[in-house]
């Protein structure tokens, strides 16, 4: 009998609406959890426990509302995502105390959907990084091992729902941060098409990159959670006004694989994965063949420059998009500066970490004058290519099947001194991003040698999300079962 | 000095006359307490992303007609990267590489002559908010009603060549911006702001001299006054065998002179690359041929059709076309009192020596056109005369009072009466035998005595005219 | 050697970031590292290939003239390290 808090969202939120459960009941079982497992994992940066109770007390007094999808589902929503009047910090000490006096559409869509959201979770600094090491404030552990990292930079989220303290986290992926930690944490992790989820309230990392998704515990939670917060924005410039599909019920329209086609790039199999990775998702790979998908090379050879064009696009909108951060109307800042040009750089200097102070470097260079053509420029010609790389295979699939990561989550401090090494792990999930489409990790199974989920990503054309639900939906049903972590 | 030529290029900032923003829906009135017009948008929070307003490509797009550019059908917003305060994101969203509009001109006339100066490109851009220095507690405080407030940069070509033609010049793009309704062009206010950028060479030179950028020009006199400066510096410190430096300086208007603003000018690299957060801006033919079909009456053209119907002479057209304001002053009061000629001359004189000393506009005269006209057909009527009309009018500027009524008020009504007049001429020519006999044995000069004693008499008010005639007639 | 300590001081400035001797000396390697990586891209030939800056297709997305204000004075203010109720207040600006 599963404890409640292992309960899918799918599971507890018809529990709620048949008023089997109170929404009271349900949040303080999270709220317990977390309690009990946030020693271990570290998982959030604040937690709102109070307003929560008073709002699923709220809502409990209302009673369940079959118009709002998520009614009394309790959530955590990475720190990344401003939330009105609760600390929104980016694992950043530069935000330290800022707490926003409005919400991000996604988070006020999941708030107007009756979602109760617990708590911030941890993640890299400003979304850079891909083990959530590069917080400012502790690292996060990932719950299957808490020697081992949960990946990032949406970690915090990845790991509470792997741990069960929520029934469903979002995360923001510009290079396969939700994806990652998705992988490494056994669970579910979308990443939409590029426009699809409105980036209003997002503090922004690589603009053209980012975008923001649900971690859950099964592809169905994953879809109810996207069903809400996808769709166009009028505050989001870049927000495409295409409709919306039902995404639940394009699940329930296969199932099987009948009809399929799966595209194996040999740059992503062929790429020195780790025996355990590569026999987990060869299996996944078998078993849709079992279950009547067609499976065909396709040819994806512009893979090998994807991280360098990602690095310097992401780098150069990100060195812009911090500079807001200058301790004259929010954020951190050094009153003992004299002068206001010392009061930017001792703001800025202190409320920075390493990586961010790095990538600032590198973007303000990549940028500057003499060499915009060489870096950012001629970035963005080879981003158009390998979009037109992507576009091509997936004339001859409908769907791209590889792992996430060579490798399944490796040890704290394993790869923190080279940079250049931290960002090559982003191999396989990068190019999804550039070229704007969506992306999702299903967990496959646990690694024959290191016990550690692996997960297994799927990449689809673009706006093409419910397909990509659809495959990963029954492909679920038919790995082995990464169960729940024991923590 | 003749051996060298001045070259002059204008940067012109024009503030919108939208209702809200350029990214945000935050009101863009003028006036309000500090930090009232500000959101999350236009105070750079942390995860704000900008919505372009149409109403500024439109008005963007119709400056462009209205002064011949090429309307590019595709334009890119680009961040211009520089920190500071009054900056609340550290970027400016502005335009770079591909600007709303390029390579159009305008027609100035100049003591040479007629002169084209050409206009290299309007670009749409979002202003910044304001800093008030305080010198007692070492602090500034920021306020950013104006940060994302909508502006188009307008930048000429560097054809101008004097100080003279600068000021034309920005008398002509700000009457045109005044005109299509975009602008308040408003100097004092802030929202019509110039740079200019001066520079020297021997004449004959092709290549420019090192130009330097004149900031603070809050008046077209500071205009004129900072470039005549900068030109006598300039050739100064080349003459002494020195270079000029490419530097920002500013204007003092007390002392009439300019001064480099920092000691170590280090160059700005704006970083410019194409917003993210913005899509390409694509025009369609549509929208082109609805602006245009909108656009009024521009200037140039009025001040043609007021040569032609109202027979003004091309001082009088140039000078009231040049204020939107003043033109439809004048058209409103010719529409009253249908003495074009007449009208024009009393504008051009008092009335504007009125506007120019408190600094106002034809549009905020508390005398009507249709006062004024009334006014100038009383004194064509003979009912008041000129003098007396001159004299009343300070009042009726200050007062707005109907004319007529304040005539009767003040007994300024003109006597015209012959019979009347007859009497005053008798008693005149009575009083002064003496001068009257000089007058017949032949000093006609008296005549001028014989009208300022009956003027004198009837206390300024016989009609000077009616009294000339009569007194002729009299003395024959 | 791509980038020189030196020019990594000076983006530094152009950032507004102060870097002891060290970081910048460890800056200037481990970007150097990447710049090089980066060098990758000139193996392919883009003369023709238009830069892509975003993924959306969607062009002219503008909205209407019209007013809001959805904040207080008060909200706007309220994170600001130094503020008397009414500006935000700095260093003096020179």
């Amino acid at each position: 009998m599963p404890d409640l808090t292992q309960l899918t969202l799918t599971q507890v939120r018809q529990q709620l609406a048949d008023k089997s459960r109170s929404a009271a009941e349900v949040t303080e079982a999270a709220l317990t959890r977390i309690q009990a497992t946030e020693p271990k994992i570290q998982a959030l940066l604040s937690l709102q426990a109070e307003e929560a109770r008073a709002q699923a007390k709220a809502l409990d007094a209302q009673g369940p509302d079959a118009a709002k999808p998520l009614w009394g589902v309790p959530l955590i929503v990475k720190d990344v995502l401003a939330t009105k009047d609760a600390p929104t910090t980016c694992g950043s000490k530069i935000l330290e105390n800022f707490r926003p006096v409005y919400d991000a559409t996604a988070v006020a869509r999941l708030k107007d959907a009756g979602a109760i959201i617990l708590a911030k979770a941890n993640m890299d600094e400003f979304a850079m990084g891909s083990t959530t090491e590069n917080s400012a404030y502790f690292a996060t552990r990932n719950p299957w091992d808490t020697s081992r990292v949960p990946g990032g930079s949406s970690g915090g989220s990845g790991a509470a729902v792997a741990a069960c303290q929520c029934y469903g986290a979002l995360g923001t992926d510009t290079g396969g941060s939700i994806r990652l930690p998705a992988s490494f944490c056994g669970i579910v992790g979308l990443k939409p098409s590029y426009g699809r989820v409105s980036r209003f309230g997002m503090v922004a990392y690589g603009s053209s990159l980012d975008q923001i998704g649900p971690m859950t515990r099964s592809v169905e939670d994953a879809a109810r959670i996207l069903q809400v917060i996808a769709g166009h924005d009028g505050r989001d410039s870049t927000s495409v006004e295409a409709p919306v599909p039902d995404y639940v019920a394009a699940l329930s329209e296969r199932g099987d694989l009948k009809g399929l086609t799966i595209g194996l790039p040999a740059e992503y199999w062929d790429k020195g994965l780790s025996p355990e990775v590569a026999e987990a998702c060869g299996a996944a790979v078998k078993q849709a063949e079992a279950l009547g998908a067609k499976t065909v090379p396709v040819s994806l050879k512009l893979s090998e420059y994807a991280i360098a064009t990602y690095y310097i696009i992401a780098v150069a909108e990100a060195s812009s998009n911090l500079a807001r951060f200058d301790g004259v109307r929010y954020g951190l800042r050094d009153k003992s500066a004299e002068s206001l040009i010392e009061m930017y750089v001792k703001s800025r200097t202190q409320g920075f970490g390493e990586e961010v102070q790095r990538r600032i470097i590198l973007g303000t260079y990549v940028l500057s004058s003499g060499y915009y053509d060489a870096y950012y420029r001629k970035a963005a010609q080879v981003r158009r290519m390998i979009r037109q790389d992507f576009e091509a295979a997936l004339t001859q699939c409908d769907v791209i099947l590889g792992p996430v990561c060579p490798t399944t989550a490796f040890k704290v401090g394993e790869m923190t001194s080279d940079p250049l090494q931290m960002y090559l792990m982003d191999i396989f999930t990068i190019s999804t991003n550039l070229a704007g489409l969506p992306g999702m990790s299903l967990p496959v199974g646990l690694g024959r040698e290191t016990g550690m989920p692996v997960g297994l990503q799927l990449t689809g054309r673009a706006f093409d999300e419910a397909r990509l639900l659809q495959v990963a939906g029954v492909l679920e049903k038919n790995v082995p079962a990464t169960g729940i972590a024991a923590l | 000095m003749t051996r060298y030529e001045t070259v002059i290029g204008l940067e012109v900032h024009a503030q919108l006359k939208t209702r809200s923003k350029i990214f945000c829906s935050c009101s863009t009135q003028f006036g309000a307490d500090p930090n009232e017009n500000v959101c999350p948008v236009c105070s750079g929070m942390p995860g704000v992303l900008p919505v372009l307003n149409r109403k500024v490509v439109e008005y963007a797009a119709k400056m462009g007609l209205a002064i011949d550019c090429r309307i590019n059908r595709t334009s890119i917003f680009a961040r211009k990267n520089y920190f500071y305060p009054d900056l609340p994101k550290g970027y400016q969203t502005s335009q770079f590489e591909q600007p709303i509009c390029e390579h159009g001109h305008v027609d100035i006339v100049t003591a040479k002559g007629p002169k084209r100066v050409g206009v290299t490109r309007i670009h749409m851009e979002e202003d910044a908010g304001k800093s008030i220095h305080s010198a007692h507690d070492n602090a500034s405080y920021v306020d950013l009603n104006r940060s994302c407030v909508p502006l188009i940069e307008i930048v000429s070509e560097p054809d101008m060549r004097n100080a003279e033609e600068a000021v034309a010049y920005l008398k002509a793009i700000r009457s045109i911006l005044v005109y299509l309704d975009i602008c308040d062009g408003n100097m004092e206010e802030g929202s019509f702001r110039c740079d200019a950028n001066v520079s020297v060479r021997p004449f004959g030179q092709e290549a420019f001299g090192t130009r330097a950028e004149l900031k603070n020009l809050n008046s077209f006199k500071h205009v004129q006054k900072a470039i005549d400066f900068e030109v006598e510096r300039q050739i100064d410190l080349v003459e002494d065998g020195e270079q000029v430096v490419q530097e920002t300086r500013l204007f003092d208007a007390n002392k009439g002179t300019t001064h480099s603003m920092r000691g170590k000018e280090e160059a700005h690299d704006y970083r410019y690359f194409p917003c993210p957060d913005l899509v390409p801006l694509v025009l369609q033919e549509s929208w082109l041929d609805q602006w245009r079909s909108e656009l009024p009456e521009l200037p140039k053209a009025r001040e043609q059709r007021f040569l032609s119907q109202y027979g003004l002479s091309s001082d009088a057209a140039e000078v009231l076309t040049s204020e939107r304001d003043m033109a439809e002053y004048f058209e409103a009061a010719v529409a009253a009192f249908a003495e074009p000629k007449k009208i024009a001359n009393w504008l051009m004189t008092d009335i504007l020596r009125e506007l120019n000393q408190t600094g106002g506009r034809a549009g905020d005269l508390l005398l009507t056109p249709q006062n004024l006209a009334t006014l100038v057909r009383m004194v064509e009527e003979g009912a008041i005369s000129a003098k007396s009309a001159k004299d009343i009018l300070p009042e009726l500027l200050l007062t707005g009072a109907d004319p007529e009524e304040l005539v009767k008020a003040k007994g300024l009504v003109q006597i015209s009466d012959t019979s009347a007049l007859a009497a005053d001429i008798d008693a005149v020519l009575a009083e002064n035998p003496k001068e009257l006999a000089d007058y017949r044995a032949g000093k006609t000069k008296l005549m001028g005595f014989f009208v300022g004693q009956i003027m004198r008499r009837t206390k300024g008010q016989a009609n000077p005219a009616v009294v000339n005639q009569l007194l002729a007639e009299k003395l024959k | 050697m791509k980038i020189s300590p030196e020019e990594v001081a000076k983006v530094a400035r152009l950032a507004r970031l102060d870097l002891t001797p060290e970081k910048i000396d460890q800056y200037a390697g481990q970007l150097d590292g990447i710049l090089g990586y980066m060098d990758k891209l000139s193996e392919l030939d883009t003369s023709s290939v238009e830069p892509m800056y975003t993924p959306v297709d969607q062009i002219s997305v503008m909205r209407d003239d019209v007013v809001r204000k959805d904040f207080t004075r008060e909200e706007i203010l309220r994170n600001a390290p130094e503020t008397d109720g009414a500006f935000f207040i700095v260093p003096r600006i020179v």
